[in-house]
């Protein structure tokens, strides 16, 4: 579990997060959303220690992040997992190797057994071996975000970020991704945050979802609740799409039916 | 301001640098790509320029000395002084500055923009360690063999003006190269080149490591590392002169 409690960020003169607290919990696929410019990566950053926050507290199971020394973030970052935007693969190795790099450098296993790891999560995210010997540079983008996941998840973590992981895939593939994040969630019982704008992905599969709006904290829930909520900010970032303009016109048709039923 | 800041962060970066590997294997599967990336594919820019410029000296100092006082010998004595002291060391060091330092630059300056840094750093690794560390290491002990290099092909290619061309015999020139030698003269070079390779290296590591933004900003770090790095050198190359010669 990752709590943040109280987190202010600022940038110069601006103020990024405004006394964020969020419970992110083990086991479930918590989504951080947002319309662009609210926040939601420095949180996430803020969360990992790519930011150092200016106050507040971030919990990972009871460890306090910025009290730490830089040993000892080294040291926590060996059981975290991520996934970039743009999948951050190392030019310079192939897939295989891009997987067991984590492997290689905190694993004290055999090599034969690193190899074995290393093909396990590969073939746990569906890649054929045909693209293994391959440079991040000649697969599709689809395939680097599952050698990406591949990689994060070689050293078994407890906690794994991802950062907008549908970006620039169509949406079959981002189903595909999405299913594969959430599969491993439940699979490894980790504590998984997803950041996204991506509505379907939410409604796919976020468990605990929290909206920030303009540094702020304004909403938190699951997907059932998020239909009905009286927040102008979120409802115009759900309802942004035609296809959920059209889910939110037959739940009020099928509302408005049940009324009459019931008053009949 | 601005300056300061940057030294600051410079030493910072070093001192991240220079740390125990967090895994021993790892630089030293990385050290040898290093030094034949930095290092022996340096040698054709090294031989074609240390050939071509060991020949217009040498013509040059023919052309320009052409006193009946001097001795015969005095150009290959001023080709070989010039390569040993300056050329081999301080211009060929500016040379690679353009050509290492850039690649450095640009190298790790790709890797922080598409994050790749980040995603080190995310699984617990020292990445300016990991990635910084094997360049430096490769690039200093390398440089000793381009400048050694350097020498011996100018020195070459003040041979061949005496071979092509009737403005001075050969065996005037190999008079002059033995004439008078100073074996510090080598010593002092290559002390020198070492710095130069620490310099060229580290500079260029830190302008790649710090930039952000896009394609345009490695391109500014290439150029700043290129730019900075030499001064640097140059700068270097005054203070080690007056210690070790004056």
């Amino acid at each position: 579990m990752i709590e943040v409690k109280n987190v202010n960020k600022s940038f110069d003169e601006i103020q990024v997060l405004k006394n964020v607290s969020v419970v992110f919990e083990t086991g479930k696929t918590n989504m951080i959303i947002g319309q662009s410019g609210s926040g939601k990566t420095v949180l996430m950053k803020s969360i990992i220690g790519l930011h150092r926050i200016d106050s507040g507290r971030i919990e990972y199971d009871g460890r306090n992040v910025p009290d730490m020394r830089m040993k000892e973030v080294r040291m926590l970052r060996r059981e975290v997992g991520m996934l970039f935007q743009g999948s951050a693969l190392f030019d310079s190795m192939s897939v295989l190797e891009n997987v067991m790099y984590p492997l290689e450098m905190f694993s004290d296993v055999s090599n034969d057994e690193m190899m074995e790891r290393a093909l396990f999560c590969l073939k746990r995210v569906d890649l054929q071996e045909k693209s293994f010997a391959l440079s991040p540079s000649e697969i599709s983008g689809g395939m680097q975000k599952r050698v990406a996941i591949a990689r994060a998840i070689a050293l078994q973590p407890k906690y794994l970020f991802c950062d907008e992981p549908n970006s620039g895939l169509d949406p079959k593939t981002s189903l595909v991704i999405d299913q594969l994040i959430h599969e491993i969630t439940n699979e490894f019982d980790i504590t998984t945050i997803v950041n996204s704008h991506d509505m379907n992905s939410v409604m796919e599969i976020g468990d605990n979802i929290v909206f920030l709006h303009q540094g702020e904290l304004a909403w938190q829930g699951n997907k059932e609740d998020i239909f009905h909520v009286d927040n102008q900010e979120l409802n115009d970032l759900v309802f942004a799409s035609e296809l959920f303009k059209q889910v939110k016109k037959a739940n009020q048709k099928r509302e408005a039916a049940d009324i009459k039923k019931g008053l009949a | 301001m601005s300056i300061v800041s940057d030294i600051g962060k410079y030493f910072l970066l070093l001192k991240r640098v220079i740390a125990v590997p967090d895994r021993g294997k790892m630089f030293f599967r990385q050290f040898p790509k290093e030094l034949e990336k930095l290092g022996l594919q340096s040698l054709p820019i090294v031989l074609i320029i240390s050939i071509f410029i060991g020949a217009i000296m040498t013509m040059q100092t023919m052309l320009n000395t052409s006193n009946p006082l001097l001795p015969a010998y005095t150009t290959g004595l001023v080709t070989r002084d010039t390569l040993l002291l300056e050329f081999s060391s301080t211009i060929m060091c500016l040379i690679l500055a353009g050509k290492v330092g850039s690649n450095i630059a640009s190298e790790i300056g790709t890797m922080r923009i598409t994050e790749q840094i980040d995603a080190l750093e995310i699984m617990g690794v020292n990445s300016a360690n990991y990635l910084i560390l094997p360049k430096i290491t490769a690039f200093v002990v390398m440089m000793p063999f381009l400048v050694i290099f350097s020498m011996g092909v100018g020195l070459v290619g003040g041979y061949f003006v005496g071979v092509f061309t009737d403005i001075m015999t050969t065996g005037d020139y190999i008079l002059g190269i033995q004439y008078a030698f100073v074996p510090f003269y080598v010593c002092y070079s290559l002390l020198k080149s070492l710095f130069f390779a620490f310099i060229i290296s580290s500079v260029a590591a830190f302008y790649g490591y710090y930039a952000n933004g896009g394609a345009l900003d490695v391109g500014k770090a290439s150029t700043n590392a290129v730019v900075n790095g030499s001064i640097i050198i140059l700068l270097f190359n005054i203070l080690i002169t007056n210690i070790m010669l004056n």
